[in-house]
């Protein structure tokens, strides 16, 4: 098979099997949180029957454009996440799905509902609280294998957190806030959590709601990628390496939301930001030094 | 449990409740009763809500309050009218601003009586409401069919 | 081409008259439509001209040139005398010296010291013909906006003050020709003058409503631009006592000659810092700020086409020669930071023209930032960030502007629901913030390049400084662009005029135009650009992700559509927002504690405690000072 060919497979099987993968470790999540808390918990299926019943509710809309914004979120984000396992620009990839998480921003603040916009600000706060971490990743990875390609990245010999520690801890950290994890499920939060009522998801209804969870599992097995890449190497085992870490990644997301409360914006975005500079920053500096 | 509808979510509304039905309600989330297992997601928002589960009487103030909220809940949903007070008024019944139970503003669909309610009926409540949305679905489904 | 060049820069100076002299409204109105129009056109039929010849850099003079030298000569003492008067008119008589000294240094030393060798005067390459295009299409579209808001602003808004709209258009057009000279010249003594007529210029622009503020804000412009020039006066001073020349190009090739003489980067260092405090760099940044108390076309001019832009104008110009030394390191550091700190500041200020303001510094500092890493990647970059940031910023001022005619208001508080309100003022306005900030548009695309530009220059300092500033940036044109799509049913009369609308419109295509055209402007204007600077060309960003860039704009623009369509179908029930079920009867009023309606504001976050003015400003000035007087001081002493 040639490499292209790869590549679209690779691509097509991310945009079909994403939802079922991100809902499948939803489900998981929720078991694992429920037996931390001493409880049973629901099905390990119980995301697939939320999703079932949103699409079958009546839609109301407090707002008539938010259907259309939702839908290109989604759209934006599997476009993300498709130029990602195509093996494109890592970069790119970033940049679109921030082009993207404008468009929830815009959805949810739309409808003049205080809850809401209280989500959306959040949300923006949230975005700059991760964005240069975002950024910095990318860079770490041109630094560490001299190409922001992520087709080219996967060809290395030496699994590029080696190079990257700080930076892959910098960005485990900011994967806590994408995932709307406590301490920073500020502008959102899943499950049996509430904040700001559901923050910016409050006036979707029905379906929004569905697709905008769906776009959600999309974005969280395009982050998961980010956490693979840093294991892959040519080496065909390393996937398994690279899958490993990704299920410790996710288990040790789901242990911080479930020991730790959620903490007021300002903690968030210095917090954020520190990581950023002292991982991120002394990781980068020793990389500038030592590649050449 | 096995073949009815998997995710009831709720939204609690405190009417003028003495607070008693509400820690009740509240211990239904706990690990010694852990609805979460039937899917069961206490939801704040009317927007995501299925069942709306109501504590307390109704007054003067929270008449309107009710209803809205009961009209921002998308089709199909149902309405569980949680203790004594909720289903009737109870004590609070003769009191100068209180209406009633919940029946006087939207159509209550089952009723847990108990002051306060106890867990185990307020989830058999839950469990009943769960089957009457099942059939309340077709019958909504229909209805949209024959609108369009 | 000498002739057309000389037309170029002498008649606006000449049409100049025309708006000055003509007292009847519609009349002058009609005049400067068709002035613009000649200078558009001439500025296009010179760029094409030169294109048509083979594009190659050449140097040539002006017929007469030796009048123009006089003519120049007097010039520069006709300005020190404005100076002159002007301060001391309004008080501020300290702020002359600057001017008398300056003008002196460069008359005494033109009139007495060392005469230069014989050189051309005028050179056009890939560069200038980019400004001139600049200059020719944003700036006429700007002075075709004037026309139509300066009516309103003094029919409508402020009636209180005096009209002196043919003072105004007049100054406009003086600001084309000095730009067209100044992009022109080669001759540092030529550059010099249109340097200083722009600083006058601009000057006049932010006093024009003379009111207290104005004043004080006009003053504070001059006295920085003043510094600037004093830059580029010693520098023409060491420039012919001890290189013997005047010449910009000998000096920007004695400094990188690989044999370079101690004292070479001198010169190169004063032009850099004039540069800096013409492109309203911290410390310099105030003059810019206080600019927004000017009427909006004279903010649009300075702060996209022409004033600012001649800054890193020259920035560019001698980015040859600040790769890897210490006047790179100050232009870069200064840039990179500038960036950084503007960003944060445009959080904390709901002012629309403030934000707007404080934006254009950031972009200016990574512009400037890239110039000062002088490499081939970074030049190419922020070429595209002066296209891609004249244009939308222009539109944007425009849209304010005309926002403000129209509702009173310039606070981005205000807007909430423009859409519903005017939908044509906010798909322009969203049009213009998209190309600020937003994937795939150009302005993100130039902030990728510079990103990987400092990647391969390996520059960790740079590289946070984007990173971050890029964050910020995002936040604040975030909430700006959300506050546009709310809710609003107040709807009033749209008072903006059909010119106004004329020249946005034309930005707006113009904007997407380029956006979509992205790869084309790359392969044959930007890259020839770099290559005519460095001997190589190559693009930062390779052709396949510019493809998928221009498919994410198409996708910009179809997806919302079909989504659009494929929702419309869908029977949705209209519901209340939810605000704990106790709205009164609509999405904006709420029944309050005692049971009275209440109207809901939601108001964007600003963050004061954080990012606010008072914390961060003052600091701000001082990094920057303590970086251009440190390195500044590191080459001229290691000349010695």
């Amino acid at each position: 098979m040639s490499d292209l060919q790869i590549r679209i497979i690779t691509a097509v099987c991310y945009v079909v099997l994403a939802p079922f993968i991100a809902g499948l470790l939803d489900g998981m999540d929720r078991k694992i949180s429920a037996r931390m808390q001493g409880r049973k918990g629901p099905s390990i299926l119980q995301p697939f029957y939320d999703i079932k019943k949103l699409f079958h509710k009546q839609f109301l809309s407090a707002y008539r454009l938010q259907l259309v914004l939702v839908l290109t979120y989604m759209i934006f984000v599997v476009m993300t996440g498709v130029l990602f396992y195509a093996g494109l620009d890592l970069l790119l990839c970033f940049f679109a799905l921030s082009t993207a998480v404008m468009f929830l921003i815009l959805a949810s603040s739309a409808t003049h509902s205080p809850f809401s916009s209280q989500g959306t600000h959040r949300e923006m706060m949230q975005m700059m609280s991760y964005e240069p971490m975002v950024l910095l990743t990318a860079v770490g990875f041109y630094l560490a294998c001299g190409t922001f390609e992520v087709n080219e990245i996967i060809k290395g010999d030496i699994p590029a957190v080696v190079y990257l520690p700080g930076i892959f801890v910098g960005f485990v950290f900011i994967l806590t806030i994408k995932f709307r994890k406590s301490p920073f499920d500020l502008s959102t939060s899943h499950h049996a959590h509430q904040e700001v009522v559901k923050g910016v998801t409050t006036e979707m209804v029905g379906k929004e709601y569905a697709m905008t969870t769906i776009t959600e599992w999309y974005e969280v097995v395009f982050l998961l990628g980010v956490i693979g890449l840093f294991f892959i190497t040519s080496n065909p085992w390393s996937i398994l390496g690279a899958v490993a870490a990704i299920l410790v990644v996710y288990f040790l997301e789901v242990l911080i939301d479930n020991v730790s409360a959620r903490v007021k914006w300002q903690l968030m975005l210095k917090l954020a930001w520190s990581v950023t500079i002292v991982a991120g920053g002394l990781n980068l500096f020793i990389l500038t030094l030592i590649k050449h | 449990m096995a073949k009815i509808e998997k995710s009831p979510w709720l939204l609690h509304y405190d009417g003028s409740s003495c607070n008693g039905c509400d820690i009740e309600v509240l211990a239904c989330t706990t690990p010694v009763y852990d609805v979460e297992r039937f899917g069961v997601i206490n939801t704040g928002n009317p927007m995501h809500a299925d069942i709306f589960l109501v504590t307390g009487g109704i007054n003067s103030q929270n008449a309107d309050v009710v209803k809205q909220i009961y009209d921002q809940m998308p089709n199909p949903k149902v309405v569980l009218a949680v203790g004594t007070c909720a289903c009737t008024g109870g004590i609070f019944k003769e009191c100068y601003n209180i209406k009633g139970g919940v029946d006087t503003v939207i159509p209550v669909d089952i009723y847990v009586p108990g002051c306060a309610a106890r867990p185990e009926s307020i989830i058999d409540g839950v469990v009943q409401a769960v089957a009457l949305y099942k059939e309340k679905q077709k019958t909504w489904k229909n209805t949209e069919e024959e609108g369009a | 081409m000498d002739k057309l060049a000389c037309t170029l820069i002498c008649l606006p100076f000449l049409m100049a008259l025309l708006p000055a002299i003509i007292r009847n409204s519609k009349a002058r109105a009609a005049v400067v439509y068709l002035c613009g129009a000649v200078v558009a056109v001439l500025s296009v039929y010179t760029a094409a001209k030169w294109v048509m010849a083979g594009g190659k850099a050449f140097d040539f003079n002006l017929p007469n040139t030796e009048v123009f030298d006089k003519l120049i000569l007097v010039g520069d003492f006709l300005l020190m005398f404005l100076i002159i008067y002007l301060s001391f008119k309004w008080k501020k008589g300290i702020i002359s010296i600057l001017s008398i000294v300056q003008t002196f240094l460069v008359a005494g030393i033109e009139l007495f010291g060392p005469e230069p060798k014989e050189q051309f005067v005028i050179h056009m390459d890939w560069l200038t013909f980019i400004m001139i295009l600049i200059i020719g299409i944003i700036g006429v579209a700007i002075g075709i906006y004037a026309v139509g808001y300066m009516h309103g602003y003094h029919i409508h808004h402020h009636k209180e003050l005096k009209d002196r709209r043919s003072f105004f258009l007049a100054m406009i057009f003086v600001f084309y020709g000095a730009m067209f000279g100044l992009v022109l010249s080669q001759s540092l003594i030529w550059l010099y003058f249109f340097w200083e007529i722009t600083s006058v210029t601009s000057f006049l622009l932010i006093g024009y409503t003379r009111t207290e503020e104005a004043i004080n804000n006009s003053f504070k412009a001059l006295w920085m631009n003043l510094l600037g020039g004093m830059g580029i006066a010693v520098a023409i001073a060491y420039a012919i006592l001890v290189q013997g020349t005047a010449n910009l190009y000998d000096v920007i090739s004695l400094a990188g000659a690989s044999d370079a003489a101690k004292g070479a980067l001198i010169p190169i260092v004063m032009l850099a810092f004039a540069a800096l405090t013409k492109s309203a760099q911290f410390p310099f940044s105030g003059w810019l700020l206080g600019a927004m108390v000017a009427p909006t076309p004279s903010s649009a001019l300075l702060h996209s086409a022409t004033m600012v832009k001649a800054g890193v104008y020259l920035l560019l110009r001698l980015a040859v020669v600040m790769n890897g030394n210490y006047v790179g390191q100050m232009v870069y550091l200064v840039g990179g930071f500038t960036f950084l700190a503007a960003s944060c500041l445009a959080i904390s200020v709901s002012d629309g023209k403030k934000v707007l303001a404080y934006s254009t510094i950031s972009n200016l500092g990574l512009i400037v930032a890239c110039a000062g890493a002088g490499y081939q990647e970074t030049v190419w970059a922020a070429v595209f960030l002066i296209i891609f940031h004249a244009v939308s910023k222009s539109m944007l001022f425009q849209c304010v502007g005309a926002i403000e005619n129209t509702t009173g208001s310039r606070d981005i508080e205000d807007m909430q629901g423009l859409i519903m309100r005017f939908p044509k003022l906010a798909w322009i306005l969203m049009i213009g913030i998209a190309g600020m900030f937003l994937a795939p548009f150009g302005m993100l695309v130039s902030k990728w390049a510079a990103l990987k530009a400092f990647v391969d220059a390996r520059s960790a300092l740079m590289i946070l400084f984007i990173c971050f500033g890029s964050a910020t940036t995002m936040f604040y044109w975030t909430k700006w662009f959300a506050k546009i799509l709310g809710v609003n049913d107040n709807k009033s009369r749209d008072l903006t005029k059909p010119n106004e609308y004329i020249s946005m419109f034309f930005h707006a295509i113009l904007l997407v135009g380029l956006c979509v055209c992205f790869p084309f402007v790359s392969d044959y204007v930007v890259l020839p650009l770099t290559g005519e600077m460095f001997d190589e060309a190559s693009a930062v960003i390779s052709k396949g992700n510019i493809i998928v860039m221009v498919i994410m704009i198409i996708a910009i623009l179809v997806v919302p559509t079909l989504s659009y369509l494929a929702t419309k179908k869908t029977g949705a029930k209209q519901v209340l927002a939810y605000m704990g079920g106790d709205n009164a009867g609509d999405n904006v009023n709420f029944i309050d504690a005692v049971g009275e309606s209440k109207e809901l504001k939601v108001s964007n976050w600003y963050l004061e405690n954080v990012f606010g003015e008072k914390k961060l400003f003052t600091p701000s000035l001082i990094i920057s000072t303590l970086i251009i007087v440190v390195l500044m001081s590191t080459v001229v002493g290691g000349a010695f």
